[in-house]
């Protein structure tokens, strides 16, 4: 039998430069520079619609979006007397547009990729055969910090652990997709999904009557229905509640967004209480029980009892409750360690595992830092890469090389040398752009795109997802929080 | 509903009212202020403002002296006072954004399009524009908001507790409004009712509360300070009367009662009664003053009320 180590894919230079090359794909421009057969209707609207009423229109927008409130908070900035500065996710109105058989393409990997990690999940959570069979290294998984030991030997309804799944993935080099990272705690972004196709509809119909759009403004009836399926045995009308840090958390937006339009109550910790196992929400009419939580709170603040002590969000017992089987929490608890970017290289080898088929989505080449010839390599061609903290998040605590300052890239050196193994290491992709309005007038911008995946009875999706643009020249991070915009994704129907 | 949902809504409508009624509170000052009189009676009005809502100690803390303009400063923008309008109109769109998922877009965009347009203008600007002009302001964003809310939501528990907020602070204001103004008033006249700096001053009183038409309209008469007590505290008909919110209160604890709410609900059904029943002469007779205060303790005492059964209750 092979050891884990010497199966992952250590990586050639060759093969990472191929994906390097920095010509970038333009997802409405062919290399020969005619447009792309699923652009043609949108680029002849453009081209027949005067300036003014784009800049018009576009204005109206961000009103619009001010007005409503779809803002986002930003952290640390408390600069001005009023905490907690809210600030607009810019929005393009040029699409994305992803034509059928690419998304039919996407869809199967994306259900396919889905179903491997929920398995995985419940695998390490039971008898751990991936762990016994040597395809993962143990330690790798049992001594993370996402690994959570009270998960042990629980069995969650219908074997969910990841109910919503929100995977990044983006387009590189000559055109191939790949998969950034699997979020399986608390993915957010969906109601800009949802808000940017309404502003869509709302400023521009006569396009949707162009071109054939698959509709997104279901999905929270889909995650309702599938919060529902995942209730709790012998539950027959579930009582499901989303629960929020609160009105400071920088998604509190979407919360309040999902909860309305799924028609759920929207509960902060304090809000809840548990007595014998159960979990009931305080109402003006008295306790109610709650069975399924979508809870948008990380593990480590669910629970002062189990978790962090300090924590003041959660609701002391709601582990207890949790492995009594008397309330469905989605995500369950201890998702992290599979979407941890240390345990991420191995996801190709859970498709194979679990599920005897060879993975439709592409990984993108790794170097685990912890290995001696991954990190020689790395320290080598740091100025040509992208380095990631293992548990980081939001495009915070990363290097990417080629947009560094030489004591950026030193500064990052020596974090690396003193602590190589909370680090990875990828080539830099060439991400995909597509054309976007800028301050200058319409230059092409880099973008990702992030699909919802809702797993309960079945494993589905609305088509399409959130597209993020990043708004800063040559900028490949396209997060929110640094800056990222987002555009309307518009999968087009035969 | 959620108790703290409840509780937001609750809160929401009494500071959107709060600072609709500190407008009107200031905005009869300063007219009153407008008919000449020395700077020492003029100072001595403002600085009532501040006694009626405890505020000495924290004003003479920030400011040296009480007149017009830092009264008016400290009352609309300053954000260090948790009563100015100001704070009053942040601590409206707080805990609405706590519920926005529960208010109809609407009512949501209304509230929060007024603290964006509060935040763009400052007191000089306010100050040099006219302050009437901004208490018109005030006064019209609230009763957009009102608008909207009424027109918009489903008449379901989150409007009951969005009108018993509304009703409970506005019962309260006006009486404070009537206690500090009557009493200047009638120190100020002598012993013809009737003179024409009164009825300025009174009609200033009636206007501030919308009544000024109203007055004319049910007395078909002069203004004389028992039927301004009167119509402004004992008129069923009249929306900001002390009797009408009592009324509205008694109402909407009817709508909303729980299994443990019984005693809040005869205590305003008592409060009421005490209305309902009331002649002013008799009001009069016993002490304005006193009727008042008694009547903003039982307000007082039915908030808490409100708390313990509906908005904090024990597990």
């Amino acid at each position: 039998m092979l050891s884990a180590d010497s199966q992952s894919n250590h990586l050639e230079p060759s093969a990472a430069a191929n994906i390097m090359k920095l010509n970038f794909y333009n997802e409405m421009y062919d290399a020969a520079g005619s447009l792309r057969p699923h652009y043609r209707a949108y680029a002849d609207w453009l081209a027949a619609t005067p300036p003014e009423r784009i800049a018009r229109k576009r204005a109206e927008a961000d009103i619009a979006f001010h007005r409503v409130g779809i803002t986002f908070a930003v952290y640390g900035d408390e600069s001005s007397q009023d905490q907690g500065k809210e600030r607009l996710i810019p929005f393009d109105i040029i699409p994305r547009v992803i034509p059928a058989l690419e998304w039919q393409g996407l869809h199967a990997g994306l259900r396919q990729r889905v179903k491997a990690l929920n398995a995985f999940l419940h695998d390490i959570y039971h008898g751990q055969e991936i762990l016994q069979a040597g395809h993962i290294p143990r330690e790798q998984v049992l001594n993370n910090a996402q690994f959570r030991p009270e998960m042990m030997g629980i069995d969650v309804p219908a074997g969910i652990y990841a109910h919503i799944a929100g995977v990044d993935i983006v387009r590189a080099g000559e055109g191939a997709f790949y998969v950034l990272e699997d979020n399986l705690r608390v993915p957010s972004g969906v109601s800009y999904m949802i808000e940017d196709r309404k502003m869509m509809m709302r400023l521009f119909p006569e396009l949707f009557s162009r071109h054939k759009i698959a509709p997104v403004q279901h999905y929270p009836d889909m995650l309702v229905e599938n919060l529902r399926t995942v209730a709790p045995q012998g539950v027959v009308d579930p009582t499901v509640v989303l629960l929020t840090p609160g009105a400071y958390n920088s998604a509190y937006f979407e919360h309040t967004f999902l909860a309305q339009q799924m028609g759920v109550e929207l509960v902060e910790g304090r809000d809840l209480f548990v007595k014998d196992d159960t979990v009931y929400m305080r109402t003006t009419q008295g306790p109610q029980r709650v069975d399924v939580i979508y809870r948008r709170l990380d593990d480590d603040f669910l629970d002062p009892l189990a978790f962090r002590k300090d924590s003041m969000l959660g609701v002391p017992g709601l582990l207890s409750a949790y492995r009594a089987g008397r309330v469905t929490l989605a995500n369950a608890i201890g998702t992290g360690v599979a979407d941890d970017k240390s345990i991420y290289p191995y996801v190709p080898e859970m498709v194979r595992f679990y599920l005897g088929e060879e993975p439709l989505l592409n990984n993108v080449p790794t170097w685990m830092l912890r290995k001696p010839d991954d990190l020689k390599y790395v320290l080598e061609h740091l100025p040509e890469l992208v380095v990631k903290e293992v548990h980081g998040a939001g495009g915070y605590g990363m290097l990417v090389g080629p947009a560094s300052t030489k004591q950026e890239i030193e500064d990052f050196r020596a974090r690396i040398i003193a602590e190589p193994e909370k680090y990875i290491a990828q080539p830099t992709l060439a991400l995909s752009n597509c054309p976007t309005f800028v301050e200058s007038g319409v230059a092409p911008r880099h973008l990702d795109l992030r699909p919802f995946v809702l797993s309960g009875k079945n494993i589905d999706m609305v088509p399409g997802g959130l597209t993020r643009v990043a708004l800063r020249e040559g900028s490949l991070v396209v997060n929110s929080s640094q800056g990222g915009g987002t555009k309307d994704t518009w999968v087009l129907e035969n | 509903m959620l108790s703290r949902t409840a509780d937001h809504l609750y809160w929401m409508a009494r500071c959107t009212e709060r600072a609709e009624n500190l407008a009107r509170l200031l905005d009869v000052t300063h007219q009153m202020s407008l008919v000449p009189q020395s700077v020492a009676a003029e100072n001595q009005n403002w600085g009532a403002i501040l006694a009626l809502n405890s505020l000495e100690a924290s004003f003479n803390d920030a400011y040296d002296e009480v007149n017009a303009e830092n009264v008016l400063r400290f009352m609309v923008s300053d954000a260090k006072n948790p009563s100015s309008i100001y704070s009053c109109l942040r601590a409206a769109r707080e805990n609405a954004h706590a519920v926005r998922g529960t208010l109809t877009a609407e009512t949501w965009e209304s509230c929060n399009a007024t603290w964006i347009e509060l935040r763009e203008q400052k007191f000089e600007q306010i100050l040099s524009a006219g302050v009437g002009e901004f208490f018109d302001w005030v006064k019209l964003r609230s009763a957009v908001t009102r608008g909207v809310t009424f027109g918009t939501m489903l008449q379901d528990e989150a409007l009951h507790f969005i009108r018993l907020g509304g009703l409970l602070e506005r019962g309260d204001n006006t009486a404070r409004i009537l206690d500090v103004k009557y009493h200047v008033l009638r120190s100020n006249g002598d012993e013809g009712d009737e003179g024409t700096t009164d009825f300025y001053q009174w009609g200033a009183l009636l206007r501030s509360l919308s009544a000024f038409e109203v007055y004319r309209k049910v007395y078909r008469d002069v203004i004389t300070p028992a039927r301004v007590a009167e119509l402004l505290m004992l008129r069923m008909d009249l929306p900001r009367s002390l009797h009408a919110c009592a009324n509205g209160i008694v109402r909407v604890l009817d709508l909303i009662s729980n299994s443990h709410s019984d005693e809040t609900k005869r205590r305003a059904g008592m409060l009421h009664a005490h209305l309902h029943y009331a002649r002013i002469e008799d009001v009069l007779a016993h002490g304005l003053h006193e009727y008042l205060t008694d009547f903003m303790d039982r307000i007082y005492d039915l908030g808490e009320g409100i708390n313990r059964d509906f908005l904090i209750p024990a597990a």
